[in-house]
């Protein structure tokens, strides 16, 4: 187990340890992260380091992939996610955004809203005050609520991803590049929308390829590589050197050995990278 | 002409009974992609409970518990079998669902053995006169029966939670999951769905001009298959007018089989087929299909 275990009673999402495994293949490997309540935690990595793989773990879809847990444990509020299927997990008040939108392009925007509020707690009175919300937050969506959401612009889908899983009233919110494939200006708006959810007091967990969009938005983040944490602090102190960016990106020399020596010398420390 | 017209009402109506087959055999592709070939052993259940049951029971309370019935066993397949049958493919899941037709019917068929049996229906053999026109009345019960049914399961579809749930998944599980839909119950009521739709629709392939339920009913069953599969699996639309293809077709065919002699007899069995086959060339993915067929 991690030596950070969570004290009792902590609220928050709490990974430990975490093992995933692709039949053969190892996904992640002993990783470990926080999001205190409240809060924006940024993941970055490069593609294939495990990002998505993680937040499958967490929301309980890593069984549509043949993916299984194969160690260490993911916690919420001081109950135990890891083993739980999907819906039990938003049930349990976690919900996650998933990559490339995956909106239900054959239904209506209203019926894509519905379908986000079939698994939430609190019934059809806690739905229509979710509706509310969520059509303050994007109002688009309610003048499109009879359109097909395949017939949606890139980022109206991404408005729609993400007040779709609102729906459900979410403590903590998982998103999974929610600003990729998008024009700059809508990836700006997309990000001042999480702002925003994050300041109505959900939790959010936000996977992004955009280095500077995320480390605007997260007060913490993580670097994923090669299913492995090499790397985390306050995204303050990470964004003061460009090593990062390097890093994720994966062009920095003997990056994966380096990584993996250091990792036995403990995790490596943001001194050495602010210096 | 007034032939012509006979045979069209009987086809419009035999193929709207299809239909409520083809549905059933539509909503379990949708909700979980199994293409069930146990669907004519359902269907067989249901029509047998019902024509077992209204000796004792009167035929209204027969069909409601033959109907009741069905959607339980269709229920249980899924949970007892195919919930349980650790598989990678869903092509799997269809040959399990052969193999549990074949165990069904088995056992159906010996119990009714050569018995044909009552289904005790209050139309007997009654016809209703349209002008010239001459046509039975359970034919006409069974059209009405038949869109009143399909019409409040397209209501359900389109407006319930139920049916939000069911298209979200059949659009893409894995999303609906994390919107927390269950899948396992949703898959779960499509099969008691498709039961209960398959009960009914015996209860009509039986009554008359058909002598009553014999161990061939489920053949007639088999002749849905068409239906759903030239409308195209996944659409709710394509089961509709599949049946209704199917029906008229088969009625046509039948009718006209003395001007038809060269195509050999008993030519109208045969018609739900060839269409399905020269629709299928043009459109593979059925009529109102979407997905690719390779995925079937």
């Amino acid at each position: 187990m991690a030596a950070t275990a969570p004290p009792p009673g902590d609220a928050g999402l709490e990974v430990s340890d975490l093992a995933v495994s692709y039949g053969p293949v190892r996904a992640l490997r002993g990783v470990s992260l926080r999001v205190t309540p409240g809060s924006i935690v940024a993941v970055l990595g490069a593609n294939g380091a495990g990002k998505t793989t993680l937040l499958r773990a967490i929301s309980g879809t890593l069984r549509f992939h043949r993916g299984a847990v194969g160690g260490g444990v993911v916690t919420w509020a001081g109950t135990r996610l890891t083993g739980l299927p999907a819906p039990s997990v938003v049930a349990r008040g976690v919900t996650q955004v998933p990559e490339g939108r995956r909106v239900f392009a054959r239904m209506t925007v209203e019926e894509n809203l519905r379908a986000g509020a079939l698994g939430a707690r609190g019934g059809s009175k806690g739905a229509a005050q979710a509706r509310e919300q969520v059509l303050e937050l994007f109002p688009v969506l309610g003048e499109r609520a009879h359109q097909r959401a395949g017939l949606l612009s890139g980022g109206e889908q991404q408005m729609l991803a993400i007040g779709r899983a609102l729906m459900a009233r979410p403590s903590m919110l998982l998103l999974d590049e929610p600003t990729l494939g998008l024009a700059p200006l809508m990836a700006a708006r997309i990000a001042e929308t999480v702002k925003e959810i994050n300041a109505r007091g959900t939790s959010v967990l936000l996977i992004e390829q955009n280095v500077a969009l995320a480390m605007s938005l997260a007060s913490h983040a993580y670097v994923l590589e090669v299913g492995e944490v090499v790397l985390d602090g306050p995204s303050a102190d990470l964004a003061a050197g460009d090593e990062v960016r390097r890093l994720y990106l994966g062009i920095a020399e003997a990056a994966g050995p380096a990584a993996a020596g250091e990792r036995a010398a403990g995790r490596r420390t943001l001194s050495r990278w602010s210096a | 002409m007034i032939t012509f017209l006979e045979l069209l009402v009987n086809g419009i109506s035999i193929g709207a009974v299809y239909a409520l087959i083809a549905l059933g055999f539509v909503v379990i592709f949708k909700a979980t992609e199994v293409v069930n070939f146990a669907h004519a052993s359902l269907l067989l259940a249901g029509g047998y409970l019902v024509a077992r049951l209204q000796p004792l029971t009167g035929f209204w309370a027969a069909l409601v518990i033959g109907v009741a019935a069905a959607a339980v066993v269709g229920a249980a397949i899924e949970f007892l079998i195919i919930r349980r049958a650790n598989v990678a493919s869903h092509s799997v899941l269809a040959i399990v669902t052969i193999g549990v037709d074949i165990v069904l019917t088995t056992e159906l068929t010996r119990q009714i053995g050569t018995e044909i049996l009552a289904l005790g229906d209050p139309w007997g053999d009654s016809v209703v006169h349209l002008g010239e026109v001459t046509v039975a009345e359970t034919r006409i019960v069974a059209l009405f029966t038949a869109a009143a049914l399909i019409t409040l399961f397209l209501l359900a579809f389109k407006y319930t939670g139920w049916g939000i749930a069911m298209r979200a998944t059949a659009e893409d599980s894995e999303t609906a999951a994390l919107m927390g839909i269950r899948l396992g119950r949703v898959s779960l009521s499509a099969w008691a769905v498709a039961g209960a739709l398959a009960a009914v629709a015996a209860v009509f392939l039986c009554v008359f001009p058909t002598p009553g339920l014999d161990r061939g009913t489920s053949l007639a069953a088999i002749k849905a298959f068409p239906a759903a599969i030239l409308g195209g699996l996944d659409s709710t639309t394509g089961a509709l007018v599949g049946g209704l293809i199917v029906g008229v077709t088969e009625a046509l065919m039948t009718g006209y089989q003395n001007q038809l002699a060269f195509l050999g007899r008993g030519i109208g069995d045969v018609a739900p087929f060839l269409v399905m086959v020269v629709i299928l060339l043009l459109r593979p993915a059925g009529l109102f299909g979407i997905r690719e067929t390779a995925r079937v």
